[in-house]
């Protein structure tokens, strides 16, 4: 019961930071004026829409690990995936602006000496179709991967491997030029999204609102599912599998619906991301980026949707600081990072303050009642 | 489905598992029926975990038939499939969702659509919740409701898991040492508990405790080396020769 009320708690308190960063960062980078304390300058706006779409990453991937205890090590290739989508989209509203000035193919296209689009091209000119490729496209991959997966009942580290393996193999494929989709360059140059100029200060703040947005929804979603009968099915799968199979669920199923919803939020949150960095390409995919995320999520609080979140904003600043100082470092410390939370929080920064809050309360709640022993004791 | 081919409840006939040569259930028969109460007895090693896995879909039978109110073929389906015709298992080791409340674990139980689907968008019912009341209070766990299970005392989680097997619904329960850990009093209570059980559903219990299995009066099988060895009363189970060779002891 208490738990219940401290989840409750945590709704609000993390809808409300969303809606206050919401309002703070457009208003700080708009209505105060450059120069003052309060400013807040363009190129950070992007930067923090950055994170903001790598919480949401990060979130994707509690719902399934923290909750069902699937560990994706390839969470990074349904982002990229999302991306790619999203960026194909805009690299089809370029239109004859190119380098080029070709007026159908994308410049790497003309380059590559191609007479035409590649099937899989047509339709991204319709933004509502992009849209839809971006939640269809990493959810299909999901749900055919996770079908022979949690068929098969691969569990634990062997399904760790095979998600690694399944981006590192995406990644080679789009590096390569026959893809149709950029090759190494990957796709960039953007100029326009939905008829706004993609860099211009007033776009970046929507897109950046729109990020906050899609982070609080999909945090609503995420709350909603782990508290559904459906949820406290996953936490049975997470720690008893074989009880539940016995008590007459299949545990694949619920695997493959939980992976797939994930696969198309981590999707939404690449798709948002590529207009606000301007780029995307084949190292979305690399295997590092994807054991990053869970070094954020457990850094947050695995199994608690708000710590992620928390996890993602703070390591990214921390890498944003690191790089910038202490180029050379930034490994070691996000390593060092990793194994001082492993050992010393075990359930991350959420779950530390969630231990000293339940402590604290317990405290106060004694506190308040006469303890005639205490005082014989001393 | 076809005509039922025996009436018995349960119906295994000459069902063989090998590991790599070894085997685990040497054409092993066996039949329970309806409310009727087993207790399976006989050393490490006889195959007494291996027929409750064949039973509930865990291992298949490389040979024979193994028939669930005489038309379902156990050895055709998946755990899963078999819960829903109406087989429970409570393991050896207590297994209960730790991280959960009781009332929750009791809730995962309770017969109910099992689909993604239908627990996603599904509605706590006042027919649940009295469903829930009434087996908290006849596994005696009322007062402990709202705790994780995690917390409960290793008795208690027997209990529990009991509970939820009946919170199923099932027409058969397996039951693998119910009294391993529990103290006496919490021994007797469960053999109360289990012949309350049995009046109304099929139980099989496997237990080394001989005075458990005493308590619970009822038609005993020996298994040894994956057969059945003896079958019958204890008092006659005991007094055949082979049983005390391999298993009793002299």
């Amino acid at each position: 019961m208490r738990t219940q009320s401290f989840f409750d708690r945590q709704t609000t308190l993390v809808l409300s930071l969303l809606a206050a960063v919401a309002i703070l960062v457009p208003s700080m980078n708009g209505l105060a004026a450059p120069g003052s304390a309060l400013h807040l300058s363009d190129h950070l706006v992007p930067l923090l829409g950055k994170y903001v779409c790598f919480a949401l990453l990060a979130l994707s991937v509690d719902l399934i690990w923290g909750f069902c205890g699937i560990l994706s090590l390839g969470h990074g290739a349904f982002f990229a995936l999302g991306g790619y989508a999203m960026g194909m989209h805009l690299m089809r509203q370029i239109g004859p602006r190119g380098v080029y000035g070709d007026p159908i193919l994308p410049d790497f296209m003309v380059f590559l000496n191609w007479k035409e689009l590649p099937w899989f091209w047509h339709g991204f000119d319709s933004f509502p179709f992009a849209v839809l490729m971006v939640l269809l496209v990493p959810g299909a991959l999901a749900f055919v991967f996770g079908w022979f997966a949690f068929r098969s009942r691969v569990t634990g580290v062997y399904l760790s491997i095979i998600t690694q393996a399944m981006t590192f193999a995406l990644m080679l494929a789009f590096f390569r030029n026959d893809m149709g989709l950029g090759g190494n360059n990957g796709l960039t140059d953007f100029k326009e999204i939905l008829g706004f100029t993609v860099q211009a200060g007033s776009t970046r703040i929507v897109l950046f609102v729109l990020s906050v947005l899609a982070l609080a929804g999909g945090y609503l979603l995420c709350r909603w599912v782990v508290g559904s009968t459906f949820g406290k099915v996953l936490v049975a799968v997470r720690d008893a599998e074989s009880r539940t199979r016995f008590l007459g669920y299949r545990v694949e199923h619920y695997k493959l619906v939980v992976f797939t919803l994930s696969a198309m939020l981590a999707g939404i949150a690449g798709a948002l991301y590529v207009p606000q960095v301007g780029i995307i390409n084949p190292s979305e995919f690399a295997p590092a980026g994807s054991i990053e995320v869970v070094i954020w999520v457990a850094v947050g609080g695995r199994g608690t949707l708000a710590g992620p979140i928390l996890g993602a904003l703070l390591v990214n600043a921390g890498k944003t600081w690191f790089t910038a100082a202490l180029p050379e470092f930034w490994l070691f410390a996000l390593g060092g990072l990793f194994v001082f939370v492993t050992i010393f929080m075990p359930r991350g920064i959420l779950g530390a303050v969630g231990d000293l809050w339940e402590r604290s309360s317990q405290r106060f709640r004694s506190g308040r009642q006469p303890q005639p022993v205490t005082h014989a004791a001393e | 489905m076809t005509a039922p081919v025996t009436p018995t409840l349960l119906y295994l006939d000459n069902i063989t598992v090998s590991f790599d040569g070894f085997r685990a259930l040497n054409a092993l028969s066996l039949t329970v029926d309806h409310a009727e109460m087993r207790a399976i007895i006989g050393p490490n090693g006889a195959g007494k975990t291996t027929m409750m896995d064949v039973i509930t879909g865990k291992t298949r039978p490389s040979e024979g038939t193994a028939l669930f109110e005489g038309s379902h073929d156990l050895s055709a389906l998946d755990e899963a499939a078999i819960a829903e015709l109406g087989i429970g298992r409570k393991f050896q080791t207590p297994t209960v969702f730790e991280m959960h409340t009781v009332e929750d674990n009791m809730l995962l139980a309770l017969k109910n659509e099992r689909g993604p689907l239908a627990t996603l968008f599904s509605r706590r019912t006042t027919h649940e919740k009295e469903r829930i009341d009434a087996l908290l209070e006849r596994v005696r766990l009322t007062a402990h409701r709202y705790r994780p299970a995690g917390e409960l005392s290793h008795g208690q989680k027997q209990w529990l898991e009991i509970g939820m097997l009946l919170a199923q619904e099932p027409k058969l329960l397996l039951i693998d040492e119910p009294a391993a850990g529990m103290t006496d009093q919490e021994t007797a209570d469960t053999v109360d508990l289990l012949r309350d059980i049995a009046m109304s559903k099929a139980v099989i219990v496997v237990e080394h405790d001989m005075a458990f299995v005493r308590d619970l009066g009822v038609k005993v099988t020996c298994l040894h080396e994956g057969s059945v060895l003896a079958q019958g009363s204890l008092d006659a189970v005991s007094a055949n020769e082979r049983v005390v060779e391999v298993y009793l002891g002299r």
